[in-house]
């Protein structure tokens, strides 16, 4: 595991690649539920309670 | 054709009475090559290795920045509504404009060009190319303006978003620029880059009035 | 006839919003497998590159960031065109929801390249990369794109005008790549690598392709859940939405 980690000693860069894209995909996703769930909370007139939105089942991506 | 001519010649008579539309790309162009001594260093060896890339990164700006007012001026007097409706495509009015646009601020570039490559330490053999490479770019320069232009005309305040649109599309004729002045500097042929800023003019001129065209519909709409 | 039908069926609103509800899930569950299964053949299975090492394995997020980012403009583009020919609203919602996203890959594509840059060249940043600065080029053009649109009070405008820098874009990428490329040979020197695997094997192979699939599946699922939101901006005022929300809450 320790050597896994070490990636040959390229860890630092390995991990930070793959650190960034996990994030850089996961605000992706995010910001796309926002941008819908934004969109069908605009569609309802003031005051009424809305729905939880269903959420889709794929959150996590890495 | 006739149609061409008429639009060319009314584009050129309003530029006459408007001194400041030769100039200001002219001024600028020279203003900006003469600060690059300051950030650089007044020692020859470093002008001239800086030399070409500065006048063409400063012949760019001054080409593109200068060209808000290309369709602005007939957006705001209504002309160019009158243009949309004439019978005669507005490409082709469109072509008309940016030859005018180029004879007015890309020719006198091309003209002061030699000085400021001298007083950059250029060798007096690489004039001729340079002016000739010059002579290619700034047309595609000007194609590449008019779509910025185009697309920015019915924003009340484009100017800076033209450069931001259009620089990057520059890319390829600064490539080609450089490298055909850089080869005339070093004494060799500079034909081959220069075959390349040939087509590139040859494809935006023929492209660029049917973008602009397009996008000058859409926002008079 | 088949063909036409589609594309009429395509630029129905409701039907594309169904459509994408449908298939969003299916979509987002195929790309977390295949994602995963491309992390753990990328990390664990492949063996070392014999001259980059385990280095090698950034390609595994590098390359695929670099395809979404390079085929999101092509989607923008071709579907801003067609939108901009036929005023279609779908089109033009694919073309909104696709700049954001890809200009996020390639942004991604760079700095997973300055990372892999580092232990190869000992630089962040290489000029002479003709494939790093294309792909800053590219950035710079999604940027111009999205600006562009945002400039606009006017959707409508804004969709069309963008439009035309897009495909005026998408027909300069080729020629300032290959101009890069032309530029960046000229000044290598030949003791830089260029950011490749120079023999690629096959069980390095696999976990790249399955990782692009999967990335692709990624893109697909942000793009879908986008172009829903879009469709609900754009057709705020039309029955089947109406419908849509007052079913959902009733």
């Amino acid at each position: 595991m320790k050597e896994f980690l070490a990636m040959g000693g390229y860890a630092a860069y390995v991990w930070t690649s793959y650190g960034i894209t996990a994030f850089v995909v996961a605000l992706n996703v995010w910001l796309a539920q926002r941008r819908y769930r934004r969109a069908l909370g605009a569609l309802r007139p003031a005051g009424t309670q809305a729905e939880p939105v269903r959420q889709p089942t794929v959150r996590k991506m890495t | 054709m006739s149609v061409f001519t008429s639009m060319l010649e009314r584009d050129l008579r309003l530029a006459m009475r408007r001194w400041s539309e030769f100039a200001t790309p002219l001024i600028f162009f020279v203003i900006i090559s003469s600060l690059f001594p300051f950030a650089l260093s007044p020692e020859v060896a470093a002008l001239r290795a800086a030399g070409t890339g500065v006048l063409w990164i400063a012949a760019l700006l001054s080409s593109l920045l200068a060209l808000d007012g290309l369709f602005r001026t007939d957006m705001d007097d209504g002309s160019m509504e009158q243009l949309i409706l004439s019978p005669a495509s507005l490409g082709l009015l469109v072509f008309a404009k940016i030859c005018a646009h180029w004879l007015v601020s890309g020719l006198p570039l091309i003209l002061i060009a030699p000085v400021l490559a001298l007083s950059f330490y250029l060798p007096p053999e690489s004039l001729p190319t340079l002016m000739f490479a010059l002579l290619l770019a700034t047309p595609t320069l000007s194609a590449l303006a008019a779509i910025g232009a185009a697309l920015t005309v019915g924003l009340r305040s484009g100017g800076t978003l033209i450069g931001l649109l259009v620089l990057p599309l520059t890319a390829p004729v600064l490539i080609f620029g450089t490298r055909a002045t850089d080869m005339a500097v070093h004494g060799e042929s500079a034909l081959g880059p220069l075959y390349l800023l040939g087509a590139l003019a040859a494809f935006s001129l023929s492209l660029a009035p049917l973008a602009s065209a397009a996008a000058i519909r859409v926002s008079v709409e | 006839m088949g063909l036409k039908r589609t594309f009429h069926l395509l630029g129905s609103p409701p039907t594309v919003y169904r459509l994408a509800g449908l298939l969003g899930p299916w979509v987002g569950i195929g790309a977390v497998i295949l994602i995963a299964a491309g992390t753990y053949g990328g990390l664990v299975l492949a063996p070392p590159d014999y001259l980059q090492g385990d280095g090698f394995r950034i390609i595994y997020v590098h390359v695929p960031s670099a395809y979404i980012g390079l085929m999101a403009y092509v989607l923008m583009a071709v579907a801003a065109a067609v939108g901009f020919i036929w005023h279609m609203k779908i089109a033009h919602a694919v073309a909104v929801s696709a700049a954001p996203v890809g200009a996020s890959f390639t942004f991604l594509a760079l700095v997973t390249g300055a990372v892999w840059g580092k232990p190869m060249w000992g630089t962040y940043w290489q000029w002479a990369d003709a494939r790093l600065v294309s792909e800053l080029v590219l950035l710079f053009l999604y940027l111009g794109v999205m600006l562009l649109r945002a400039s606009f009070d006017d959707r409508d405008k804004g969709d069309r005008v963008s439009a035309v820098l897009a495909v005026v874009g998408v027909v300069n990428v080729p020629i300032i790549h290959y101009s890069v490329e032309w530029w960046s040979t000229l000044h290598q020197g030949p003791t830089i690598a260029q950011l490749d695997t120079p023999s690629i094997t096959m069980d390095m192979l696999v976990p790249l392709l399955t990782m692009i699939a999967g990335f692709t599946l990624c893109f697909a699922w942000l793009i879908l859940k986008r172009v829903q939101a879009e469709i609900l901006d754009r057709e705020s005022r039309a029955r089947w939405v109406e419908q849509l929300v007052t079913g959902a809450s009733a």
